[in-house]
């Protein structure tokens, strides 16, 4: 009910705008910090230089209102901001605008935009702004001494009493539970495209199933951690890294097994401001505004030119952002990227089987 | 033989005994004061009075609804105070008639037998010959929505009579039927009554419905018993000047006692006439009072009077004819509301707007009552 | 007193001569349409908001056509062979024509998810495929299964023969916990995979005890709602509408703060010992959250009715009954009850059909145990993306509710049921 009231609001307040004036671009984003990060870095700088209004518009998940918007043929939005998957998936199905990465600046050096940006960062349909992660985060007072260092202790209830909070869903909570149970990241896909691999990893869940507590929208782990609900939580590194620096609650992430990916701005097929559109994701996508948006948000740039232009945390001023971000190299010696396009295949089949396995109490 | 039985009713034998019984809802003002009454066993009892004089509360207080603030009622000797109203076996006849309307009529009537654990047989033929007895003997399976007023009545009876109580309350059962219907049921209510020889409390505000239907009547007023009397004597003799208005049509003139002598009394008129009445609840010669005259004993032929008897002037302002009666109204002694009724006789005149005669009156059928509109306390027989 | 009828042997006429029935309807004609006139705004709204919304939502639930709009040569060619014909080089040839076309149409995506529905784990197949269908060259059936052997699998045939036509079935199946074999016989799903009969049952099961709760805490509100004093009734009634006055999530998030582990009602209960510090109670992220929760949120929806009916039951039925002999008990249980039963059966039909379609609640504070068919309907339309299916859910729901309305009516009576 919420969320369609919000869904109603998102889309009337972006046809209101969208009648308003015609030198402007309506952006659909996430919401709360993440929303935040993208208006300072790509917003403002973008309308002081273009003098296109920035229609800031939200959404739990950006790719659902797309689907509806483009069925309907009532496009509002211009540019949106979603995940990798659904980016390949609404591109595939023909709802996504193709986006030439001709019009992408090239980095301060001159690298084309096709080389600057890491690998996955492009495709057909969307321009990659960040890169996040989905890692896990313990209360720093619950455990002295002897905190959790590896994704296998997020698993061991024995040594590191406690609830543990967990998202209501199969992806990164399997891989996560294959990697805790001793599978090498490299691994972790040709195993769980098994049966027995997806069974190993509900065993692993299944011997703490009692101590998790399920979330489902991303702000409710930092909540849990914070109310001293669970001892860990699984959560998006951006979250937990802005309660934990940002408010001074006493988090510790653990970036041992964080699973990440990418998101990116896509273009709706039939955009009313289409040239707008692309003059917008290109401006933001360049490696300032790129770099600009990680000391926001602890999202690490999807370019590589942009990584040595991250400075400080903006909200305190002081925290170098580098080490907090999914891409800093001493946090990806365990780490796995989202395979996307196994996901897309098997998203259906593994959350029935992941509901099933929930509800067999 | 009523009237023997009434005259029997004392405290030592009486079925229903209020005694000295109040009540107060909040604490500051009794709704019921000091109510002392007792019922013989088979009595038709009935309370009478305005809306707010006590009666109601009076009925609830027997039925068990409402508990007494002080005193003590009882039952056939066994004080009820303490007793719950669903053991206290009577029935009761509710205003509008409080028919249960999700059962028919025989599941109605079967209620009070079942809860008293009364085998499915016995329940059926008591029912039916409840039914019978108030002559719906066809009406067992119907609801009570689809029956006439009149005929929820006479269910609403005999529900309050199937489990054979020896006490009925019946709380203004004839209030919601229209005037023919009513005055067929009195009558029906008291054959059932002399019939089954039970004992009937009934409320209402009717003074007709009271004097048609009662053994005797209690007249409250202001929460006090003002009299308690059969039917005759409350018509005839009233008590007070509230008894003598409330019931039956009255003329009143005001005057002051010019002469008093035991049984008898003259009473000087607002205009200097002088009239001779009865007094009732005046003492002394020079106290204000008030004489109550029946219509229908107002005279205007002399032979008829005892001799001696004093007569007054009067004008005669409206000349009505009612068929049966003649109604005249007279100004006397400045009262221009003043109503004589005579029989339409092959000899009766007929009197003339505007022309003067001259009136009088038995002297015992003039009560010279107080002045005062209301009277205090005086009047709770024992 | 004399009627007389229309249909008499000689039609009953006016004084001018027309027949009475004709101008009966004249006359009446005016009065007819200007009552419609009045009632024409609300029927235009309740078909745009209602009536058409539900309809697409029944439609979309046996109608999809993301693999028939787009791959009409193999559609052509399921038409042209039965079932059980086994695909031969014609079928890949249309295959391949088909599978080149929707690349360029970029298209092929809605046809892969459509297919991995049915079949999980082919999304790819068409996709990866595509990509290469501008080099496939015949025989098809060759380079096909050379490009993937999968293209070879019966069920992979069988989803496609399915899909081939927009309208199916297929999704009240899946909805169901069944499948149809590539023979095509209805079976059901593995046992690790079903989840919706279970679903449906718990919502019921859930929905049921959360009405009975609140009908055991709203009649005793509604029954003092109605026996006291005006003034007092009043005041009670704005409390009583309170909860409506604030916004589904604070009331929601209330609960959290007072049920979570550190919440209030378990500090108070660590505080007066009577639980241990490291017994605390699980209040939420269990069914006991989403009853609590939604209990609370639908408590006036029973006691609104309860309290109309309530109101107009004249306190001389208990006196009556009391008279008569019988204890309160019996005097409640054999005369009140009863009448307060249109009430009750209002209340518990409004809460119990709301509680059905709760989703936000159980989302928040019902964790993996309190968790309703609604929450996976949301899943299908909000985050799967599988429409279809959230419809058919939506749809079976719908249908279920409508059979205990039915049933409902058959026991008790719809006549019976009072509003207010």
């Amino acid at each position: 009910m919420h969320l369609g009231t919000l869904l109603a609001a998102t889309a009337l307040a972006a046809g209101l705008a969208a009648t308003a004036a015609a030198q402007e671009v309506v952006v659909l984003g996430w919401g709360g910090a993440y929303t935040q990060s993208q208006v300072e870095a790509y917003h403002k700088p973008f309308t002081a230089a273009t003098g296109i209004r920035v229609v800031s518009v939200d959404a739990d998940n950006p790719a659902t209102p797309i689907k509806a918007q483009v069925e309907a043929g009532n496009v509002t939005i211009d540019v949106a901001s979603v995940e990798y998957a659904d980016a390949v998936r609404l591109c595939d199905e023909g709802l996504l605008e193709v986006i030439d990465h001709a019009i992408l600046a090239p980095a301060p050096d001159g690298t084309p935009a096709t080389e600057d940006f890491l690998p996955g960062m492009l495709t057909d349909c969307m321009v990659g702004t960040d890169v996040f992660a989905t890692v896990y985060a313990y209360d720093k007072t619950k455990f002295g001494d002897n905190p959790p260092t590896t994704i296998a202790d997020f698993f061991d209830t024995a040594r590191f009493p406690g609830k543990r909070g967990v998202r209501r869903g199969a992806k990164a909570t399997l891989e996560m539970a294959l990697m805790g149970d001793g599978v090498p990241a490299d691994q972790v896909y040709s195993v769980l495209a098994t049966p027995e691999g997806v069974e190993r990893a509900l065993a692993k869940l299944g011997a703490i199933k009692s101590e998790i507590v399920w979330w489902t929208a991303g702000s409710q782990p930092v909540q849990l951690l914070a109310d001293g609900e669970v001892a860990m939580t699984i959560g998006w590194n951006g979250r937990l890294f802005n309660a934990a620096v940002g408010e001074g609650k006493p988090f510790a992430i653990v970036w041992d097994g964080q699973v990440y990916e990418s998101e990116g701005w896509v273009i709706p097929k039939g955009a009313p401001n289409l040239e707008n559109a692309l003059k917008f994701v290109a401006f933001s996508t360049a490696t300032e505004p790129l770099a600009r948006a990680a000391e926001w948000i602890s999202y690490g740039p999807p370019r590589a030119s942009s990584a040595p232009l991250v400075g400080v945390f903006q909200l305190d001023g002081k925290t170098p952002m580098g080490p907090n971000l999914p891409t800093s190299p001493e946090n990806l010696t365990n780490a796995l990227l989202s395979d996307l396009d196994f996901w897309v295949d098997r998203d259906a089949e593994l959350n029935e089987r992941f509901n099933a396995w929930l509800l067999a109490n | 033989m009523r009237e023997t039985e009434v005259a029997a009713a004392n405290r030592d034998d009486a079925f229903v005994v209020f005694d000295r019984v109040q009540k107060s809802y909040d604490g500051a003002t009794l709704v019921v004061k000091d109510l002392n009454l007792s019922i013989a066993k088979g009595e038709f009892l009935t309370m009478l009075g305005p809306s707010g004089s006590g009666k109601t509360t009076c009925l609830m207080m027997l039925a068990g609804f409402e508990t007494a603030t002080h005193g003590e009622i009882r039952l056939a000797g066994r004080p009820l105070n303490r007793v719950p109203p669903h053991k206290r076996g009577i029935g009761m006849v509710f205003q509008n008639y409080a028919l249960f309307p999700h059962m028919t009529v025989g599941e109605n009537l079967a209620f009070p037998l079942e809860v008293r654990g009364i085998g499915r047989a016995e329940r059926e033929a008591r029912v039916a010959r409840a039914l019978d007895m108030v002559q719906m003997g066809g009406f067992a399976a119907r609801r009570p929505a689809q029956l006439s007023g009149g005929q929820q009545q006479r269910i609403a009876l005999a529900r309050a009579l199937v489990f054979d109580p020896a006490l009925v309350l019946m709380d203004e059962p004839l209030g919601a039927l229209d005037k023919q219907l009513r005055e067929h049921m009195q009558f029906e209510i008291k054959h059932l009554h002399d019939r089954l020889g039970i004992t009937v409390v009934y409320v209402t505000h009717d003074q007709g419905e009271a004097l048609t239907m009662s053994d005797r009547i209690a007249v409250f007023d202001d929460g006090v018993v003002q009299q308690l009397a059969s039917p005759e004597e409350l018509y005839e003799r009233p008590a007070n000047s509230f008894v003598a208005r409330f019931i039956g049509e009255n003329n009143t003139l005001p005057g002051r006692i010019e002469t008093i002598s035991g049984e008898a009394c003259t009473v000087r008129l607002a205009d200097g006439a002088l009239i001779d009445a009865q007094p009732v609840n005046v003492t002394r010669a020079g106290e204000a009072t008030m004489v109550s005259i029946r219509p229908e004993r107002v005279e205007v032929n002399p032979a008829r009077l005892p001799p001696g008897a004093h007569m007054v002037e009067a004008e005669v302002l409206e000349f009505i004819y009612m068929g049966d009666l003649f109604r005249v109204r007279l100004n006397v002694a400045g009262n221009s509301d003043f109503v004589m009724k005579y029989r339409n006789a092959p000899d009766a005149g007929r009197l003339a707007p505007g022309s003067r005669v001259r009136i009088g009156w038995r002297p015992e059928d003039c009560r010279a009552l107080d002045a005062d509109s209301r009277t205090g306390g005086s009047a709770a027989p024992g | 007193m004399a009627e007389a009828t229309l249909t008499g042997p000689t039609a009953l006429r006016t004084a001018n001569g027309t027949p009475l029935k004709a101008a009966l309807a004249r006359a009446s004609r005016r009065a007819r349409l200007r009552a419609f006139l009045l009632v024409a705004p609300l029927l235009l709204f309740i078909v745009v908001t209602f009536v058409l919304p539900i309809g697409q939502m029944l439609h979309r639930s046996v109608h999809n056509d993301a693999f028939s709009a787009h791959m009409p040569a193999l559609g052509a060619w399921f038409a042209a062979n039965p079932r059980g014909t086994a695909p031969d080089e014609a079928a890949f040839a249309a295959l391949a024509e088909d599978l080149r076309a929707a690349a360029a149409a970029r298209s092929i995506g809605t046809v892969g998810t459509r297919i991995n529905y049915e079949v999980p784990g082919t999304r790819s197949l068409f996709t990866s495929t595509a990509r290469n269908a501008a080099r496939l060259a015949p025989p098809y059936r060759e380079a096909l299964l050379a490009h993937n052997p999968d293209w070879g699998r019966a069920d992979v045939w069988a989803a496609m023969r399915g899909a081939s036509s927009a309208y199916s079935a297929s999704f009240y199946l899946a909805a169901l916990d069944l499948r149809r074999t590539p023979e095509g016989a209805v079976v059901r799903v593995e046992p690790g995979q079903r989840i919706y009969g279970q679903l449906f049952l718990r919502t019921f099961v859930l929905s049921a005890a959360i009405t009975l709760i609140c009908l055991a805490l709203g009649f005793p509100v509604a029954h003092l709602l109605a026996t006291l004093p005006l003034r007092r009734a009043n005041l009670l009634m704005i409390l009583v509408l309170l909860p409506f006055w604030t916004s589904l999530l604070v009331r929601t998030s209330a609960w959290i703060v007072l049920l979570q582990g550190q919440g209030v009602v378990n500090n108070v209960l660590v505080a007066l010992g009577l639980v241990p510090e490291d017994g605390r109670l699980a209040l939420m992220h269990n069914a006991t959250g989403t009853i609590v929760a939604m209990t609370h949120i639908l408590l006036p929806f029973m006691i609104l009715p309860l309290y109309a009916v309530m109101k107009t039951i004249p306190p001389a039925y208990a006196r009556a009954a009391r008279s008569l002999g019988a204890t309160s008990w019996t005097a409640f249980r054999r005369i009140y009850l009863p009448l307060c039963a249109p009430g009750i059966g209002a209340g518990a039909m409004l809460v119990f059909i709301l509680a059905v379609g709760y989703y936000i609640t159980p989302a928040l504070v019902g964790g993996a145990s309190g968790q309703l068919i609604s929450n996976q309907i949301a899943y299908h339309m909000q985050t799967s993306l599988n429409w279809s299916l959230g419809a058919a859910l939506a749809t079976l729901l719908l249908a279920a509710v409508l059979a205990l309305y039915w049933l409902y009516d058959r026991l008790v009576g719809i006549d019976n049921m009072k509003l207010g």
